[in-house]
């Protein structure tokens, strides 16, 4: 059901690891649904004093493919603008990958998230103005955690 | 694979290879002994005489008598059969079945499935081993009650539950008692007349006989309904060309089951102990899942802290090694196992969770190698895990 580079992937990660001061953190996913990614960025700038993605690590628990993707992700952003970063899509990840099986794109969709939610950490840091897409995708992404974690209490534990 | 990939098997539970006194036992009834039971003809009635014996050999391991034993093609099917035979017979004594929460899926989909049909479904909870109360039992039985069905043993967690406890109490109300037992036949000894049980279920595939054979056995006396309607081929409950080298494949692989028992299960617990005790040695933050002691012999059931379980089992497969999490139907599904999380376990623990089962070709050399590969790769793996 995993396609080779997804298998690849997930048996000898890329750019996995806690980062130390890193710029900005994202952190999506729940224990609840079994898929959590934390994703640590800093920011450098270019010869063209734009800002982009100096290193990037990650963390994740989860499952093959919520691997492979933090894995997949942080190399399609590394040394990107910002801006290009953020235009990566979930389809663009599932197409590196050689594809997704259908109850994994979730995964792929995770990981766009996970490395929204570091760069709005990081404007946020800064005190600088928020761009309205990443605010938009940031205000789902705390909705979609709330509402995670409302399920998650009502849990037995 | 590359050439030198060596299969680690620990998916007993799952399924069994076949083993080859049972192929060759089989071999003959494709194309030699090939004749439909049902013909008139001398190879109709050879084939008949041997389904006949076959019949005789599964009754005797369970004590049934030979009429009482339907053969099917899958213990998915005898489920089936057992749940929605015995409701549809018996509903005009009342519409309330009482099942475990932790039945494999076959049985909880049939038992909905029957809830959509005007029938209603108690599940009984479990404790944290697995374990069924004979209190909760009694306190859900009903009037109304006409089917109660509690599997022999867990195939996630092996927790073997107390059937024959709860057969004594069926018997004594006058309510059909069912159990599955696709994980103990040919490992624990069943005596259906002892243990008071009214339907049993039991696979092939699970005791090292072929896939596609099972049986169900149905005391004389009960009512049920058949699934399938044709020839009326046994006894008119499973109408069906019967499925003569499964059929011989499963009263071979049983007959050898049943000789093997005593040595296998001695030989498997005590890896099992060895095996347990090591992993949780070795490897920091491992919980057992299940009964300490109420258990299958083959099985292991553990959580790993911080660790999401079908990640370790991809991880381990990439080394060779065959293990499962929770069972292997739900591995295309999302949620966590049922079964642990009927156990009170989190949601975060039930998705950490490993299960290895052992069987009869398992070696000590092949125990040693999977304690290696699931040191390393929970190692690995929590290295990538925000949580550990």
């Amino acid at each position: 059901m995993y396609s080779q580079k997804v298998l690849k992937h997930f048996q000898n990660p890329h750019n996995y690891g806690e980062m130390k001061n890193p710029d900005g953190v994202g952190r999506v996913g729940n224990l609840v649904c079994g898929d959590v990614m934390w994703v640590y960025v800093k920011i450098g700038k270019n010869k063209k004093k734009e800002e982009y993605i100096k290193d990037i690590k990650f963390k994740t628990y989860g499952c093959t493919a919520a691997i492979a993707t933090s894995s997949m992700v942080t190399d399609l952003v590394k040394g990107k603008t910002i801006q290009k970063a953020l235009s990566v899509s979930k389809n663009e990840i599932i197409d590196s990958l050689d594809g997704l099986p259908p109850i994994k794109i979730h995964c792929s969709i995770l990981a766009t998230e996970a490395l929204n939610e570091a760069i709005y950490d990081y404007l946020k840091k800064q005190k600088r103005e928020i761009p309205s897409a990443i605010l938009a995708k940031h205000k789902t992404s705390e909705k979609e955690q709330e509402i995670l974690d409302k399920k998650h209490k009502n849990c037995r534990s | 694979m590359p050439l030198n990939f060596k299969t680690y098997y620990f998916d007993y539970a799952s399924t069994t290879p076949v083993d080859p006194k049972v192929v060759s036992v089989m071999a003959p009834y494709f194309n030699k002994k090939f004749g439909n039971p049902n013909s008139l003809h001398h190879l109709g009635r050879e084939a008949n005489q041997v389904l006949m014996q076959s019949r005789e050999t599964i009754a005797k391991i369970i004590q049934a008598s030979p009429e009482e034993i339907i053969f099917t093609s899958s213990a998915t099917e005898s489920n089936n059969l057992a749940l929605k035979g015995v409701a549809w017979a018996n509903k005009n004594r009342g519409n309330h079945i009482i099942i475990s929460s932790i039945e494999h899926d076959c049985v909880l989909n049939s038992a909905r499935w029957l809830e959509g049909q005007g029938f209603s479904v108690t599940y009984l909870p479990v404790n944290r081993e697995g374990l069924v109360f004979l209190n909760d039992l009694k306190k859900a039985i009903k009037p109304q009650t006409i089917l109660v069905s509690i599997m022999h043993a867990n195939n996630e967690i092996g927790t073997i539950e107390p059937i024959e406890a709860i057969g004594d109490l069926c018997r004594k109300k006058n309510i059909f008692f069912h159990t599955d037992a696709a994980q103990t036949f040919g490992k624990i000894s069943i005596d259906v007349r002892k243990m008071n049980i009214d339907l049993l279920t039991a696979s092939a595939h699970k005791i090292y006989g072929p896939k596609g054979s099972a049986f169900l056995y149905v005391r004389k006396g009960v009512k049920i309904e058949p699934l399938l309607h044709g020839g009326e081929q046994e006894s008119a409950l499973r109408s069906s060309t019967v499925n003569m080298p499964g059929v011989v494949g499963l009263a071979t692989a049983a007959a050898l089951s049943q000789k093997l028992m005593k040595k296998e299960n001695a030989k498997m617990a005590k890896m099992r102990d060895q095996l347990i005790k090591a992993i949780c040695k070795n490897i920091p933050s491992v919980s057992l899942n299940g009964h300490p002691t109420k258990r299958l012999s083959n099985n292991i059931n553990l959580r790993f802290k911080a660790i999401e379980g079908e990640s370790l089992l991809m991880l381990l497969d990439a080394a060779g090694v065959c293990v499962s999490t929770g069972s292997a139907c739900s591995s295309a599904k999302l949620t966590a196992s049922h079964v642990l999380l009927s156990c009170g376990l989190r949601p975060e623990e039930a998705h950490g969770s490993l299960r290895i089962t052992l069987g009869r070709h398992t070696t000590n050399q092949e125990i040693n190698y999977l304690l290696k590969a699931l040191a390393k790769a929970v190692k690995k793996l929590r290295n990538l895990s925000p949580y550990f």
